[in-house]
């Protein structure tokens, strides 16, 4: 099994502050991870860091053992890092479909001049693409919906419909901040229910972000527990749920 | 019939609605104004103004592009018209040399004029655009002055010999028989007048093809996905410093065009004539018409031209009277474009703030 991202001693300082440091993790193809932790232990920040949003103050990030430390968050996309968001962040002003084919951006190669002659090219790449956002839409049963505008969706849909975004751009590693964040227990369960078949459709890797604990223990085959920026812990769910220093930190009683 | 039908449909479907009905609307104005010149009941005075009408449309238009659907504030529309304007005029001076279509000779220059605009939009775009903030505004504020100014300073004359150039003075030295294009501060003169109303219609419709089929691509998706949110645009991949640039440049020349249109309907124009003040009256067109709205932006166009014509007879009073409609249309419509842009102006900052930290 081929590794896909590797994180040396990674940091971030903000000012004083040192949301992330001395970070150490790995993750294999086709695997789900979670990373959990305390709110500001740094998980966010860390998706951050994967997706240059913010450059690292220390440390390396090696994404299929090439190191991608200095790559810009454009080069990253492009790579296969795809990412959603803690507060969602769709782009209100395009419909459901359009935000999913804008994840295919770089896959379309027509030229400007195809676009304003509408030639043959730019309609067979345009139909093509409209036609796997549409696939896609059916991975979380969205279709009825493609045309409206994305701010019009409801909280879950919206959450949904960042993760189709995400995978337009067909990556390798798919990073989700809390995807379950204000779902209720059912929708929770569909959830990871559809996390798993994404991961087997697409066979890639996906980190994960969550405070739901049914729903990391449930799916994740390992898991890193960050504490104040710090690695805390890493293994198996069983593992995790076991450690004292997890228990006391993080899980409580 | 069933195919007719799902062609209207599709015409009227959300996606296609806003490109069609502003099709619609230049084209049935453009009928109706056509029959009322051939019945002879345009007065004199409208007709004037119907090129200087079409090439504000399109100065306008194009700027919507860059402040409606990127969100970058432009004030430089008088610098790009003005640019395209005394381009087209030389071009058309060199080609009457040796062309006989005075339609073929005014496409010409019009390309011209358009891709002389679009490599000085390039020039202001290139290191502007990579700034954060309202740089644009300060900037393209700073490239109409500098225009204008170099314009007022540039001689250009045309003899058997060819085209000659000169700075600051006259040192052009044409010889008998040779013709001056353009005289420093005195601008234009002697020049063929040679846009028609036609031309002017048909450059409204490609500069909305171009900018309803740009949005329909995926580089208008991208200038909308980087106007929403430019770190999140970043994370799918799209370079947003270079659609930014994309859209203007594309502004500029298309605005490029319609100072060509305005210059070929007169037979001379001062530099002066593109000054700060046309740049804010087309952006006024563009804020009143709806930020991204292009058949507002006709509309707007159109009735804010006319009326200050249809005032003249107030004389003194005209002006106040223009800035006092202007008010009451912003207090009428309150709409929601001119409170974007308000916010886009003043509140910027702490929403950036948010979001960069709220990732
Ligand atoms: N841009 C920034 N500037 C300054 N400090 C920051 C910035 N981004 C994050 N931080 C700080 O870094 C720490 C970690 O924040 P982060 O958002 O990564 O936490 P988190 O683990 O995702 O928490 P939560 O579970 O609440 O989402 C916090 O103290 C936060 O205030
Ligand atoms: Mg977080």
């Amino acid at each position: 099994m081929s590794r896909v991202l590797t994180c040396k001693n990674l940091g971030i300082d903000f000012g004083g502050l040192t949301a992330v440091n001395n970070l150490n993790m790995e993750i294999d193809e086709n695997e789900i991870i979670g990373l959990i932790g305390p709110n500001g232990a740094g998980k966010t920040t860390v998706f951050n860091l994967l997706t240059k949003v913010y450059v690292p103050s220390r440390g390396n990030i090696l994404f299929y053992d090439r190191d991608v430390t200095g790559d810009s968050t454009i080069q990253m996309s492009k790579s296969g890092i795809a990412r959603t968001f803690q507060n969602i962040r769709l782009f209100d002003r395009l419909s459901v479909i359009d935000n999913i084919v804008i994840g295919m951006h770089n896959k379309l190669s027509y030229s400007m001049l195809d676009g304003i002659f509408k030639t043959p090219k730019y309609r067979k790449q345009e139909k093509e693409a409209y036609a796997k956002a549409e696939d896609l839409l059916e991975i979380f049963d969205l279709k009825a919906d493609k045309d409206v505008l994305a701010s019009s969706l409801p909280y879950g849909k919206q959450r949904k419909l960042e993760i189709l975004r995400a995978l337009a751009t067909e990556p390798k590693l798919l990073l989700l901040d809390e995807p379950a964040a204000g779902m209720n227990p059912q929708e929770t369960e569909e959830l990871m229910n559809t996390i798993r078949l994404i991961r087997d459709r697409f066979h890639i890797a996906i980190l994960l972000i969550e405070h739901d604990m049914n729903l990391v223990m449930n799916i994740c085959e390992r898991i890193y527990v960050l504490n104040y920026g710090m690695l805390l812990a890493k293994g198996t769910p069983d593992e995790i749920r076991n450690d004292p220093k997890v228990i006391s930190a993080y899980l409580g009683d | 019939m069933n195919k007719v039908k799902e062609f209207i449909q599709y015409l009227f479907s959300p996606r296609k609605r806003s490109c069609t009905v502003s099709f619609l609307l230049t084209v049935v104005l453009y009928l109706v104004m056509s029959v009322l010149i051939a019945n002879g009941s345009v007065s004199s005075l409208i007709k004037g103004l119907l090129i200087p009408l079409c090439s504000y449309i399109v100065a306008a238009l194009a700027l919507n592009l860059t402040v409606g659907i990127l969100g970058d504030l432009s004030l430089g529309q008088a610098g790009f018209m003005s640019v395209g304007a005394f381009t087209g005029a030389v071009v058309s001076a060199v080609l009457q040399q040796h062309l006989d279509s005075n339609l073929l000779i005014l496409i010409i220059s019009i390309l011209a004029g358009t891709v002389m605009a679009a490599l000085f939009g390039v020039l202001v775009g290139v290191p502007v655009l990579k700034l954060e903030g309202d740089y644009l505004a300060i900037v393209t504020l700073a490239f109409g002055q500098i225009v204008k100014t170099l314009i007022s300073n540039f001689y250009v004359g045309i003899d058997s010999t060819g085209l000659k150039m000169s700075f600051i003075e006259d040192r052009t030295h044409l010889e008998a028989g040779g013709k001056m294009i353009i005289n420093g501060p005195s601008g234009l003169s002697g020049n063929t007048r040679m846009s028609t109303f036609a031309v002017g219609f048909v450059l409204i419709l490609i500069t909305l093809v171009v900018i309803y089929h740009l949005l329909e691509s995926r580089y208008g998706r991208a200038i909308l996905a980087t106007r929403d949110n430019k770190v999140v645009a970043l994370t799918v991949g799209i370079n947003t410093s270079k659609y930014k640039l994309i859209t203007f440049v594309i502004s500029a020349a298309l605005t490029g065009a319609a100072g060509v249109l305005y210059a070929m309907n007169f037979s001379s124009i001062t530099p002066a004539k593109f000054d700060f003040n046309l740049s804010i009256f087309i952006l006024i067109y563009v804020v009143l018409g709806g930020l991204g709205n292009m058949t507002g932006t006709i509309v707007s166009t159109i009735v804010l031209m006319l009326l200050p014509e249809l005032l003249r007879e107030l004389n003194d009073y005209r002006m106040i009277i223009y800035a006092l409609i202007l008010i009451a249309i912003m207090l009428i419509t309150n709409n929601r474009s001119l409170r974007s842009l308000y916010e886009r102006l003043f509140l910027r900052k702490e929403k950036r703030n948010v979001e960069s930290t709220d990732l």
